[in-house]
């Protein structure tokens, strides 16, 4: 079925079968590769994408239900706080092997949104859904916490992030 | 394995090697490569250098805007392949650390070995860095050296006049200055002396400095797995898996898979039933409506729980001695307390969390391979033989890997040889991705085997241990395999009874047992092999002894270990880091472990907190030894990274076998540690001198009898079974 999304601001139309998960819309039809498989049932957070700003696993979520929506993935990931994020990531050298990396970073991001200054305890409560098994956690923790610093920062700096 | 064992910088064929590499650099190749749909990161490359481009040798390439370019001839699977060896080249060239970028190498074992491995190319066992430190650097110092003798030669002034400074070639006495990019045409010219002097530690910049990954893209999406690889005309393929090792398909009903559009085909294969469709999601569909009838006369059908029976009866027999001295009938004899322990381990899934894939493009004149390959050379012999073509007609491209610990260095290359028959099977030129799902990857077995051990020890009045047995039952990961003739000796599985067999304490009488158990549960290394229980075993058996023994557990090992000074020190540091021995609250303890594998050194305390609910984990400090650390960073990342990959089998993940089934199939059942169960971790690295060892796996055997140390600490019960019988939250 034809369906057509906001998808990083832009957009799409897509023709795909009417039970096809965001997910798959995203990798196989729109070659947005940066969200990834992992389990196919909201268990690992690999496909962590934004739904008007909401973090969503897109392997279980069918895009027809996106429809009307602004969904955002790692590749339009343009918030101040997105940058922030993906900043202290490069900073701290959170990624190994890397693959899980864009769902936490989007899980971080929309935490941030929620929480400018969050907890060890609102890390572990929004981030548990996010598998690492490189196993990153220690780093992802500080990362955030660094994250939520430099937004601060940015919003008193003109420079923006540097 | 260690750099030591890298053929010296003086040898002629050292020489011979460079010298036949310059040569190979200055013919240059000329990339003829079209980007890749979907391919953003340039990573994946056959490239040589182009026309413009200096290349010195195999692993380096500078551009005429200065951007040097390091091969990387290991799979980089997050452990920090590019980092490390870039570091080594960057250091030799006096490079400015933001124009060095690195590309996956080739397959090609005349060049990129593994030196440890003789002419295998590939990685595993933590060799990536240790067995490239001298290499790297030599690559490096080869490229700067002719640099060097361009810039005399353009300049007219000597060699010896010139410095090399953070990307800056320089000559103080007359001020001039320039890049490297303005000599890469006449530095293929200039011509290499016998020896080539490394840098002294002294003049080190990068090594032992902290610096940026170099394996980017990983924070905005634009990283290529084998997952994104996007080709023309490329199809997907989903597999049926039988639901029990070693059954074969009898009959298949495709009919309603067909159905599914998008479907283009159902193949049979000797390991299941793949569809082949446009895409993932129609494949996975049409997969789960293929009706199959299985032939499972041959096939696997015993429990965990039967198999534990029969190894439990085996290990109270006597095993293949697989080390000895002394005599332990004698040292039994005259001890006045025995005491005697079982401990289960239970296979394990890697996990990784990019589910296994590989893409296959056989073309009549050729195949292509994309793969987060590990073992490049041989992937390719495995395949060139199953393909009937030549080996250098197999092109592997090696692609980022989404996790690896163990599982992509298959030496019968399972995933990556199913997708090459799906591919045949499925007749047409096109590339063809073979993408597991987490169902497939959990229950396709190659698992951390299952063991049991059983321990026996004596102690004199004082305590003193006077003798050791230790008995493994489990299966063989190498039999069967192309290492079996190198690393199975005299019917002892060196990978067994590795981390047990040369248990460091100074005991008189001490003799290591093996008995390997046949099951038809395909088995395979993961993230440091026998230490994964063998560390368990010895560590948490000691714990057990130094209580009996009424002593401290840090001392009681000093005082075991005089003849093992690394493993003494990094058990001091971590002691001391670690507050060992003072006061805690009430509801707190600490637990300690100190292990050897791959010739690294590690000591962690786990401090855990009793609360109404179970416990909680807070905090892990953890000393290593790897020798000289290249990447201080990097080796603190692995040791997270081992300690949280660890824990998952010491808290929660099992591989449970029913009637030949694998009763767990994706993360809700296969649970893995998530970051509310996270601990802080505290990381020391021991000075050191020494050439530098791995870090990839030393981390992760020491934590499970930390933890469990910790617990007996707390409970005064052992903890004969992995994952750890109480609660933790």
């Amino acid at each position: 079925m034809q369906l057509q999304l906001l998808i990083n601001q832009q957009q799409k139309n897509v023709d795909v079968e009417p039970d096809m998960p965001l997910l798959w819309v995203l990798r196989d039809h729109l070659g947005l590769t940066g969200t990834k498989y992992g389990c196919g049932m909201a268990q690992c957070g690999a496909c962590t994408v934004h739904l008007d700003g909401s973090p969503v696993r897109s392997c279980v979520l069918p895009a027809q239900a996106a429809v009307g929506k602004s969904i955002t993935t790692i590749e339009g990931l343009n918030s101040s706080t997105g940058k922030a994020v993906q900043k202290a990531w490069d900073d701290l050298n959170v990624v190994q092997c890397g693959f899980c990396q864009s769902g936490q970073i989007m899980a971080a991001a929309a935490l941030l949104e929620q929480k400018p200054n969050p907890t060890d305890a609102d890390i572990d409560n929004a981030m548990s859904g996010n598998i690492c098994r490189c196993a990153t956690y220690v780093r992802i923790r500080a990362g955030i916490h660094r994250a939520a610093t430099l937004r601060v920062n940015t919003t008193i700096s003109a420079e923006g992030l540097v | 394995m260690n750099a030591t064992d890298v053929m010296p910088l003086e040898s002629p064929a050292r020489r011979n090697f460079l010298r036949t590499s310059i040569q190979a650099g200055v013919g240059l190749t000329i990339a003829i490569t079209l980007p890749l749909p979907g391919c953003v990161t340039g990573r994946d490359t056959q490239t040589s250098a182009t026309a413009s481009e200096f290349a010195p040798n195999a692993f380096v390439r500078v551009a005429p805007d200065s951007t040097v370019t390091v091969m990387i001839k290991h799979l980089e699977m997050g452990q920090g392949a590019y980092t490390g060896l870039i570091t080594l080249v960057a250091e030799e060239m006096d490079a400015r650390w933001d124009q060095m970028v690195g590309e996956n190498a080739p397959a090609d074992a005349t060049k990129y070995n593994n030196l440890s491995w003789g002419k295998a190319q590939g990685v595993g066992g933590s060799s990536g860095l240790s067995n490239s430190y001298r290499q790297m650097r030599e690559a490096g110092a080869a490229a700067r050296y002719l640099l060097v003798s361009a810039a005399a030669e353009q300049w007219q002034v000597s060699r010896d006049s010139i410095r090399v400074q953070n990307g800056t070639i320089l000559h103080p006495p007359t001020g001039r200055n320039a890049e490297f990019g303005e000599f890469v045409m006449s530095a293929a010219r200039q011509s290499l002396p016998d020896n080539i002097p490394l840098k002294d530690s002294s003049q080190f910049v990068y090594i032992g400095k902290n610096v940026p990954r170099k394996d980017t893209g990983k924070t905005d999406g634009t990283a290529i797995f084998t997952q994104d690889m996007r080709l023309p005309d490329m199809v997907t393929a989903v597999i049926a898996h039988p639901p029990r090792f070693g059954a074969k398909v009898q009959q298949v009903n495709d009919s309603a898979a067909l159905n599914v559009p998008g479907v283009l085909a159902v193949v049979t294969v000797p390991s299941g039933v793949a569809v082949v469709a446009k895409d993932f999601w129609q494949a996975q569909k049409a997969r789960n409506l293929l009706q199959i009838q299985w032939d499972e006369s041959a096939a696997f059908s015993q429990s965990s729980e039967q198999l534990l029976q029969q190894y439990h009866a085996a290990a109270k027999q006597t095993g293949m001695v697989a080390a000895a001295r002394g005599d332990i009938g004698k040292g039994f004899a005259q001890a006045s307390k025995i005491i005697e322990a079982t401990y289960e381990f239970p296979y394990l899934a890697h996990a990784t969390l990019e589910p296994l894939n590989c893409v296959v493009h056989i073309r009549p004149d050729g195949v292509d391979v994309w793969n987060g390959c590990q073992m490049q050379s041989g992937d390719q012999d495995t395949l060139a033989k199953l393909l009937a073509v030549s080996p250098q007609s197999v092109n592997i491209h090696t692609l980022y890997a989404g996790g690896s610990f163990g599982r992509r260095a298959n030496p019968v290359a399972d995933y990556v040889v199913e997708t090459a028959q799906i591919a045949k099977a499925y007749g047409k030129p096109v590339p063809v991705k073979l993408q597991w799902t987490r169902e497939n990857d959990t229950r396709a077995g190659y698992y951390r085997p299952l063991y049991v051990h059983r321990l026996k020890a004596g102690l004199d009045k004082a305590g003193n241990i006077l003798a050791w047995q230790h008995h493994i039952v489990g299966q063989s990961i190498l039999k069967g395999t192309p290492f079996e003739s190198m690393m199975v000796k005299n019917g002892i599985d060196g990978s067994s009874v590795e981390g047990a067999s040369n248990l460091p304490y100074a005991i008189p009488n001490f003799q290591v047992e093996l008995t390997t158990m046949d099951a038809g549960v395909p088995v395979l290394w993961w993230r440091s092999v026998g230490s994964t229980h063998n560390a368990y075993a010895t560590e948490h058996f000691l714990d057990q002894l130094a209580r009996a023994a009424g002593k401290d557990p840090v001392q009681y090992r000093l005082g075991l270990l005089q003849g093992h000074p690394r493993h003494a020190a990094v058990l001091k540091l971590t002691a001391e880091k670690a507050g060992w021995g003072r006061p805690l609250p009430n509801d707190t303890v600490q637990g300690v472990a100190v292990h050897e594998s791959f010739h690294s050194y590690v000591a962690q305390v786990a401090q855990i907190k009793r609360q109404a609910d179970g416990f909680r984990l807070e905090k892990i400090v953890c000393a290593v030894d790897c020798g000289v650390a290249v990447n201080p960073d990097v080796i603190r990342a692995q040791m997270e990274g081992g300690i949280g990959y660890g824990l998952s089998p010491a808290l929660m993940s099992t591989i449970t076998l029913s009637n030949g089934s694998v009763v767990q199939s994706n993360f809700h059942d296969y649970q893995v540690v998530r970051m509310k169960d996270m601990p802080t971790v505290d990381v020391h690295i021991m000075p050191s001198v020494e050439p530098p060892t791995g870090v990839g796996e030393p981390g992760t055997p020491v934590i499970a009898p930390a933890v469990a140390n910790a617990l007996l600490a707390s409970t005064g019960k052992s903890y004969g079974k992995l994952p750890l019988a109480e609660t933790f939250i």
